[in-house]
């Protein structure tokens, strides 16, 4: 595939509340645990949307409005891939427990809230974006399934491509079945040609490496608290700058082989 | 874009298992929906059914059993499709074999009769394996083991547009080089989830669904898989010629009444492609037989093609099958070109004065070599297919 550009970051997490705040922690390897901003409220999404909008929809809004903040280009000229393993569990909570009663009485916003490209849809309305977007999942493997999906995108079509990747913890009882112990987002921007601001280069290309793990173990777990944050070791070589590359989990024995180089 | 060769396809629908099945529905105007309550389902409406779902997975593949991997699991076997897959693999080998299916609800029927089992203290059921069955990614999961596929594998999981957009995230795949062919497909299995859903929205209908009728009611819904594999060195007539994929950015869950979106999908789809709107003998709407779709959808249809144009919605017969409808209408466009004909927009009694497009009031034998296909989905996502004969 070929070179692709990566011009802007965002990041949302545990104690990680954006991208420029955690990056000279994170270049250090360590877990940034800086105070966060639990009641985050969506900047671009009008009143109406805001009101609507669910806890997994916003999750994926803080890092892709951290990421945009850093680029010299509105929003609405991204195509976007949206990248969740699980999208809003306490969504198809709430509507399997009414189909579990008789009146069977389903909440309208819950079901249109309920699609897997409900962030996907809010941001188009947001940004007012008509540009292609696409909503993607893969289990554990989530944020590499979308990295390679917005690096295609780049690669075939020369889409400039906004990448998020997100999930929120599972509500009981469905958190004994899915582990997702904390929201979490990721955002990549990516271009076809270098831009100004371009921070690197990236390839991307499809191994069976084993996985990059995080030496220190604060982040290691939250690495492994959320698919999004399956991105964690990516973000920490970015933060150091460094040439190199990574191993990010895709699906069953395969990962996804992520090389930075200067632009 | 080079028109990317399609090999092999397969479609199960209420009309029946298997492509033959379908095409003979079509040509006879005979629907596969029928009045009829999918399991502990209370609502009077027509639903599209795939009979043969009754029994489990295998032993082997135990741990995936849900409707939607039942529904999978028989559609991949029809028309000869996975001995098809296997000589694609064999080819090109299992790592260059992309696999890229699409999805709306996955397994959550699994889900719905769990919540039915909680223990006293709340807790769902030990059998039942969320990763397996309601994740949007367990089909395509499963589909990689019976394909026996390793290479990129990815879920789509747009609502309605989902099927269609996997041709185009393939036919990107394939150019890049992540993969020489692809495997695509989609799957989607009836579920209280969608049917109490669109009630809740006031979009199911009492009746059969009307397509573009005066007095249409809504949608029926019915469940669908099929698969189709893109090979750049087949050796067929049958081709991919473009893709477009747009988004409202209106509402939710109702579409633009301008159809900008739409509009954009379709004049995306015919520019990749080096085509005119004159090139197109044929659209598959989308026409779910909600007023607001027909509306708009005909409105874009319109202002790019004018009023000359044939088209017509099929989902009088298969009834709208979600997530799968992109690859179900994809495999009615191939029926269309390979078999020569037109079909009609079924149960349209009285015609909507209100829309401009040339709805077709008769099935006809017609030379056909592009075939436009529709599909728009809630959150605004669009995405529309060119396929056509090689020439």
């Amino acid at each position: 595939m070929n070179i692709l550009y990566l011009n802007a970051i965002g990041l949302a997490g545990p104690g990680l509340p954006n991208w420029a705040t955690t990056r000279s922690v994170l270049a250090q390897g360590r877990n940034p645990d800086l105070p966060d901003d639990v009641a985050y409220v969506p900047q671009l999404l009008p009143p109406n949307e805001r009101r609507r909008a669910t806890p997994a929809v916003r999750q994926a809004f803080r890092a892709a409005e951290d990421a945009i903040s850093a680029t010299e280009q509105p929003a609405p000229l991204f195509a976007t891939v949206f990248a969740s393993s699980d999208a809003d569990l306490s969504v198809s909570h709430r509507i399997n427990t009414a189909l579990a009663t008789p009146q069977r009485a389903v909440s309208p916003t819950d079901f249109h809230n309920s699609v897997h490209n409900a962030a996907a849809g809010y941001w188009s309305i947001a940004t007012g974006c008509r540009e292609p977007s696409t909503a993607v999942g893969g289990y554990d493997g989530s944020f590499a399934v979308g990295l390679l999906e917005a690096a295609t995108q780049v690669a075939s079509d020369g889409l400039n491509v906004l990448m998020v990747a997100y999930d929120v913890i599972a509500p009981a009882p469905l958190l004994d079945k899915r582990r997702l112990s904390c929201a979490a987002s990721i955002a990549l921007v990516l271009s076809p040609k270098p831009e100004p601001y371009s921070l690197c280069q990236v390839r991307v290309s499809l191994a069976r490496n084993v996985e990059t793990r995080l030496p220190d173990s604060a982040l290691e777990n939250l690495r492994l608290s959320n698919p999004a944050l399956r991105g964690l070791p990516l973000l920490c070589l970015l933060a150091r700058g460094e040439v190199g590359h990574v191993a990010l989990p895709y699906l069953m024995d395969r990962s996804l082989r992520v090389e930075i180089a200067p632009v | 874009m080079k028109p990317l060769t399609i090999s092999h396809y397969t479609v199960t629908t209420a009309c029946g298992h298997g492509k033959d099945a379908l095409l003979d529905a079509l040509r006879r105007g005979s629907t596969g929906l029928r009045a009829e309550r999918f399991e502990s389902c209370t609502l009077d409406c027509w639903i599209g059914q795939v009979d043969g779902l009754n029994q489990p997975l295998p032993p082997i593949h135990a741990a995936w059993d849900c409707r939607n991997a039942r529904l999978l699991a028989l559609a991949l076997r029809q028309d000869g499709f996975l001995e098809a897959v296997a000589a694609v693999r064999a080819r090109y080998g299992a790592d260059r074999v992309g696999l890229f299916l699409g999805t709306s609800t996955s397994g959550i029927h699994q889900a719905e009769l769990a919540y039915r089992q909680r223990e006293a203290d709340g807790a769902l059921p030990a059998w039942f394996d969320y990763e397996r069955s309601q994740s949007i990614h367990a089909a395509t999961d499963l589909a990689s083991r019976l394909f026996g596929l390793s290479g990129c594998s990815l879920t789509i999981s747009t609502a309605c547009s989902s099927s269609a957009k996997v041709f185009a995230a393939a036919a990107r795949a394939i150019r890049s080089g992540v993969c020489d062919a692809a495997v695509v497909g989609g799957v989607d299995s009836l579920c209280l989830t969608t049917l109490h859903g669109f009630n809740s929205l006031q979009l199911i209908s009492s009746e059969i669904c009307r397509p573009a009728d005066l007095k249409r009611k809504g949608i029926s819904i019915g469940e669908a898989a099929g698969f189709a594999i893109l090979d750049p060195q087949a050796n067929s007539n049958l081709a991919l010629l473009g893709y477009g994929e747009s988004s409202d950015a209106y509402h939710m869950s109702n579409p633009d009444p301008e159809g900008r979106g739409a509009e954009q999908a379709m004049r995306s789809a015919l520019e990749r492609a080096g085509a005119t709107p004159a090139d197109v003998d044929y659209i598959n709407l989308h026409g779910t037989g909600t007023r607001a779709n027909d509306l708009a959808e005909d409105r874009a249809v319109v202002n790019l093609f004018g009023a000359a144009t044939a088209c017509s919605s099929t989902k009088g017969w298969t009834g709208h099958t979600l997530g799968a409808a992109g690859m179900v209408e994809a495999a009615i466009a191939l029926l269309c070109i390979e078999h020569g004909f037109m079909p009609m927009g079924l149960n349209r009694q009285q015609p909507d004065p209100q829309l401009g497009a040339h709805i077709l009031a008769e099935t006809h034998p017609a030379k056909i070599v592009r075939v436009l296909s529709n599909s728009f989905g809630f959150g605004g996502s669009n995405c529309s297919l060119l396929f056509g004969r090689c020439v």
